[in-house]
């Protein structure tokens, strides 16, 4: 990359450079005009300069010009006006002037703006371009934050300085000289003097700014691992909690800021120093011209008239001088930070761009084997991992690569995926080199899964197809000012030096993936997810989440069937106390009181959390039916047992894990409360102590607290004050409670909750492990297994996937490269977490599922569990990064090898 | 709903229980309180052999058998009674379940998580000292059968 920033600038808008440039010195001639006009006006019109006799005349708008050899040349004659007429017409001259110079501010301002912005999108961009470029080890060496602060922060004063670049200098240094040229008019000497002090400014400052480069240059360093060191903390935070060592990154945080702060407050001393001697400069020249012009002056060497037309020109003078060197700070504060950063940007052996070209058009597979010849591999220290190593794998071979842990075989495995680059020999598909066969044909025909598996923040769907987005396939249609906008973007982004690839075109790439197009994409992708075991995990993450059915049209509907589905066959197979429904006109005994009562989902902030204590409507149904006496008795009595029970212990105790009511600090509380009740009954509490107590009686549920609060006489209450309620509910009420139907679907209820419509019995110790498997197959039975898993899909990964659990994510992993039809899969040990038998299943699953369809492809799997060998046709067995012996399992379980070693231990 | 046992029920039911039969009856309310109320079908399995020991059972009502897999299919080793506690080995020990239990009848139990459980013997010594006695008890049981056994065995040679 360019090293100067204003050759940067330069290189790519030297044409609007030019013609703002242009356009400033146009703007020039409005704007000296406006300066001579108020002196006209006042000498004019309003003091009578030429309009001395009443009713005289003047010439207004004669625009004529004294040319040599063509004399004088007259555009326009003017017309006659008189005083007030001269008035009127001066001042809306004035006013125009106005106008066209605001109007030429605003276009050159906003000119400029459009200039650097879009300078600063070009070098950002050509920033990432180049990340995306660098060659694999560069990461190794390699901060994240630290690079995206460069990208975002450091560049940014760039945008702002592109558009002052050349116009300022320009307009300043013209306005100085202009000023340096009219003191010389005055008179030489005085000039002479002028001179030579902008010369001493234009030497010192520089030199003085030195330091603040070198300072400037810190600041950008220190901040920029201050920022590395924040999203190292980030990351790191499990071990940090792990290790108790969140003070020694305080300290860390502490002493860095310590250090920022002192580069900074060195920086602002050195300068305000720079800003004084700047001032005392610029100051001395009006004392000298005081002091000497007036000395000559006296001495009757100067013309007093002369002496005061150079102070007075003089003024003029500091103003664009002063600009000039705070624009000279600045281009060299720029510099700084683009060089710091086009420093680390400047890497050797950046991949060729043509290797990453976009390929709409399959771009082939590679039917030749897959070679490594004579390949030897080292780690950053230079130590050898793999020596002159040559093997070959051919096209349909499935390869079992096994070794100790630094074998070499997991090296070899990334080689393959140009993850790792050779230190002498390479890797070669057919005659070519891997690393110089475009990123199109290597990064499709060859799928690469290791265990270090990364997630981009979206929901799982993005990450399972993310390795099918090639090429934008299919253009997003746009209409209207879609349609315009999008032309606008195509527009900016070549104008910005950036590609212009639709983000919103369909990248899927479903030939790729078994399918032809996005609604028979399903059945591919469901198969993956079994053979990694992964649908099981997606099934829950969607019963678990909350679905709005005004986004998923029909599944309401065969979710609210299969209620009736799941009775029917829970009654079949003699289970039907697992679950117990919610019935309009019964009370159901595994939810609680409050559940009862209300028989609904609180939706709205009149009913929601403590708030339905508090609302006229609900206490004035539960007051008449005197119910509210009741649950106050009820409330009383669970308080007395939980005081009785929990009151001894100390507030951390395990046990307080089962008392769902109250929390531990609760206790003492009402320990006071009964004591304060005790004997008084209802009617002489007070309307906050009743509230407390009734509290409790909403969250009673029998069969789990089993204090023998609940008559069938009560529970009949209950269901009529539910009744009640709901008869009555008033029409504003109405959005604030959603009301268990068992017709309607629920949308403030999760789907396994609304497949339910009720509540698993808390008898049974495994109930919602049965019910889950129950309710699984009659999804997939009634068809809407496709749906469901659908909504799963949508689940957020969050940052990095950690919203999944580390098996999980090693199974994602998994599917992401079987989603893809390739000639070569290379897993690198890709299930660590998961145990052998699971490894097992898997390891056979994956190998029949790429066979499907009468599919080739070759694999090359290293395994961290030797004994699965036998499933594969040739074994290569590694040992200190060489290949020590290779053949088919059989023929190496004879040999008395290290493979033989390897499978008995 | 009379088939709901309530807390004071099982409270004088525990009471019965050899093991808590010294405890205070406002901790054993504790006890049962923390725990939960499970049942059983006849021929269900409560726990299976080489399951991981996430809780020990006080069987409320019920009977169950103690199978052990063997190479001829399980053998009946043992039988739960009625208020007797089952499956504390594999939470004292952190091992995984050595038998497998069965229901004959429907049963009643008690379920103490195993955190709660261990809970249980450092908040109260009595009933530590009880567990040491049931353990010690079927040690002196197992070692006398061993005995037995040995000297039958030398008998047969």
């Amino acid at each position: 990359m360019e090293k100067n920033i204003a050759r940067y600038i330069w290189t790519h808008t030297k044409g609007q450079q030019l013609w703002i440039l242009l356009v400033v010195a146009v703007s020039m001639i409005p704007y000296f005009l406006s300066f001579d006009l108020p002196k006209q006006i006042v000498n004019g019109p309003i003091q009578g300069e030429g309009f001395d006799q009443p009713g005289a005349t003047q010439l207004f708008m004669n625009i004529s010009f004294d040319l040599p050899w063509l004399g004088t040349v007259t555009l326009f004659d003017g017309v006659e006006l008189t005083r007030m007429q001269t008035l009127f017409a001066l001042s809306m001259v004035f006013l125009l002037l106005v106008i066209i110079n605001g109007l030429f501010k605003f276009y050159i301002n906003t000119y400029k703006g459009r200039l650097g912005e879009r300078l600063l999108r070009r070098i950002r961009f050509e920033l990432v371009d180049r990340i995306l470029r660098f060659p694999p080890s560069q990461f190794k060496r390699m901060k994240g934050a630290e690079v995206s602060s460069m990208v975002k922060d450091e560049v940014e004063p760039l945008g702002g300085f592109t558009g002052d670049a050349f116009v300022q200098p320009a307009l300043l240094g013209g306005q100085a000289l202009t000023a340096l040229f009219f003191i010389f008019m005055q008179n030489t000497w005085l000039g002479v003097i002028a001179a030579v002090m902008v010369g001493v400014q234009a030497v010192i400052i520089p030199r003085m700014r030195r330091r603040l480069l070198v300072l400037g240059r810190e600041r950008q360093i220190t901040a920029r691992e201050l920022a590395g060191r924040v999203s190292e903390i980030v990351d790191g935070i499990g071990t940090i909690h792990a290790y108790d060592t969140s003070n020694y990154e305080r300290a860390d945080i502490a002493s860095r800021l310590g250090r920022i702060f002192k580069i900074r407050y060195d920086l602002y001393q050195w300068k305000f120093l720079v800003k004084f001697i700047n001032n005392f400069l610029a100051q001395l020249t009006p004392f000298l011209f005081y002091c000497i012009g007036g000395y000559l002056a006296l001495q009757g060497r100067l013309d007093i008239g002369q002496l005061i037309a150079v102070i007075s020109a003089y003024k003029d003078l500091p103003g664009p001088l002063k600009d000039l060197i705070d624009w000279d700070q600045t281009r060299q504060d720029v510099q700084v930070k683009y060089v710091q950063v086009v420093e680390q940007f400047s890497v050797d052996r950046t991949i060729d761009p043509s290797i990453q070209a976009v390929a709409i058009k399959d771009a082939g597979s590679i039917k030749h084997p897959l070679a490594a010849v004579n390949l030897s591999l080292a780690d950053d220290s230079g130590a050898k991992l793999l020596e002159r190593v040559s093997v070959q794998i051919r096209p349909g071979e499935t390869v079992a690569i096994v070794g100790g842990a630094a074998g070499g075989g997991e090296m070899l495995a990334e080689a393959f995926a140009r993850l790792t680059w050779p230190e002498s020999g390479k890797v070669t598909a057919g005659g070519d080199d891997l690393l110089e066969l475009p990123e199109s044909v290597t990064g499709r025909a060859i799928s690469y899964v290791s265990s270090d598996a990364y997630f981009f923040y979206g929901t799982l769907r993005d990450n399972l197809l993310y390795g099918l987005k090639h090429a934008p396939l299919q253009d997003a249609v746009y209409e209207g000012s879609g349609a315009a906008h999008r032309k606008w973007q195509i527009n900016e982004a070549r104008l910005a030096g950036n590609p212009d690839y639709d983000v919103n075109s369909d990248w899927i790439d479903y030939t790729a993936a078994n399918a032809t197009n996005r609604d028979d994409l399903f059945a591919p992708v469901l198969s993956v997810l079994d053979t990694v075991q992964l649908s099981k995990d997606i099934l829950d993450l969607a019963l678990r989440s909350i679905v709005s059915p005004n986004e998923h049209p029909g599944l309401a509907e065969g979710i609210v069937e299969m209620r009736h589905a799941l009775r029917d066959e829970l009654e079949e197979a003699g289970l039907s106390s697992l679950v117990v429904s919610f019935e309009p006109g019964a009370y159901n005994t595994e939810a609680t009181v409050g559940e009862n009562l209300l028989f609904g989902t609180a939706t709205g902030p009149a009913l929601i959390g403590k708030a339905i204590g508090k609302n006229a409507y609900f206490r004035s149904v539960i007051g008449r039916s005197g119910l509210d006496r009741i649950m106050f008795d009820m409330g009383y009595s669970i308080a007395e047992n939980a005081v009785e029970l929990f009151s001894d212990l100390p507030p951390d105790h395990p046990f307080f894990q089962q008392l769902t009511f109250m929390t531990a600090d609760d206790i003492p509380e009402y320990q006071l409360l009964l004591q304060k009740l005790k004997g008084k009954g209802f009617d002489a509490a007070s309307e906050d102590d009743r509230g407390q107590i009734i509290r409790l009686s909403f969250r009673y549920i029998e069969p789990r607290h089993r204090f023998g609060l609940l008559t069938d006489e009560l529970m009949a209450k209950i269901v009529d004050v539910r009744r009640q309620f709901h008869e009555g509910l008033p029409e504003e009420m109405r959005g604030d409670i959603e009301r268990y139907d068992p017709e309607h679907y629920q949308a403030s209820a999760s789907l396994m909750d609304n497949i339910l419509f009720g509540r698993i019995s808390h008898k049974h110790t495994d109930g919602s492990k049965r019910i889950r498997s129950i309710v699984s197959s009659l999804l997939n039975s009634l068809g809407l297994l496709e749906r469901v898993i659908d909504i799963g899909l949508d689940f957020n990964l969050g940052a990095g996937g950690k919203r999944l659990t580390a098996v999980q994510r090693q199974k994602l992993n998994l599917a992401r490269a079987l989603v893809r039809r390739s000639d070569y899969y290379i897993f690198n040990r890709p299930l660590p977490g998961l145990d052998h038998r699971l490894q097992d299943e898997i390891v056979r699953d994956v190998l029949k599922l790429v066979r499907r369809d009468g599919r080739d492809p070759a694999i090359v799997w290293v395994l961290s569990n030797t004994a699965l060998s036998s499933l594969f046709d040739r074994v290569l067995v590694f040992d200190r990064g060489l290949l020590v012996e290779e053949g088919t399992p059989a023929a190496l379980a004879e040999n008395n090898g290290i493979f033989k070693e390897l499978v008995s231990s | 709903m009379g088939t709901t046992m309530l807390l004071k029920d099982e409270v004088q039911m525990l009471r019965r229980v050899p093991l808590f039969s010294n405890v205070e009856p406002g901790k054993l309310k504790l006890l049962a309180f923390t725990s939960d109320r499970v049942s059983y079908d006849p021929g269900e399995a409560i726990f299976h052999q080489g399951d991981t020991g996430d809780a020990a059972y006080v069987v409320l009502a019920g009977k169950a058998d103690i199978l052990v897999d063997s190479s001829t299919g399980p053998i009946k080793i043992a039988e739960v009674e009625t208020n007797s506690i089952v499956g504390e080995i594999a939470i004292l020990c952190d091992v995984s379940r050595t038998a497998t239990v069965q229901t004959t009848t429907p049963l009643e139990a008690l379920r103490i998580r195993k955190e709660h459980f261990l809970k249980l013997l450092t908040d109260f010594p009595e009933i530590t000292i009880e567990i040491m006695r049931v353990l010690a008890d079927r040690l002196s049981h197992t070692t006398s059968e061993l005995s037995e056994a040995r000297s039958r065995a030398r008998k047969t040679d």
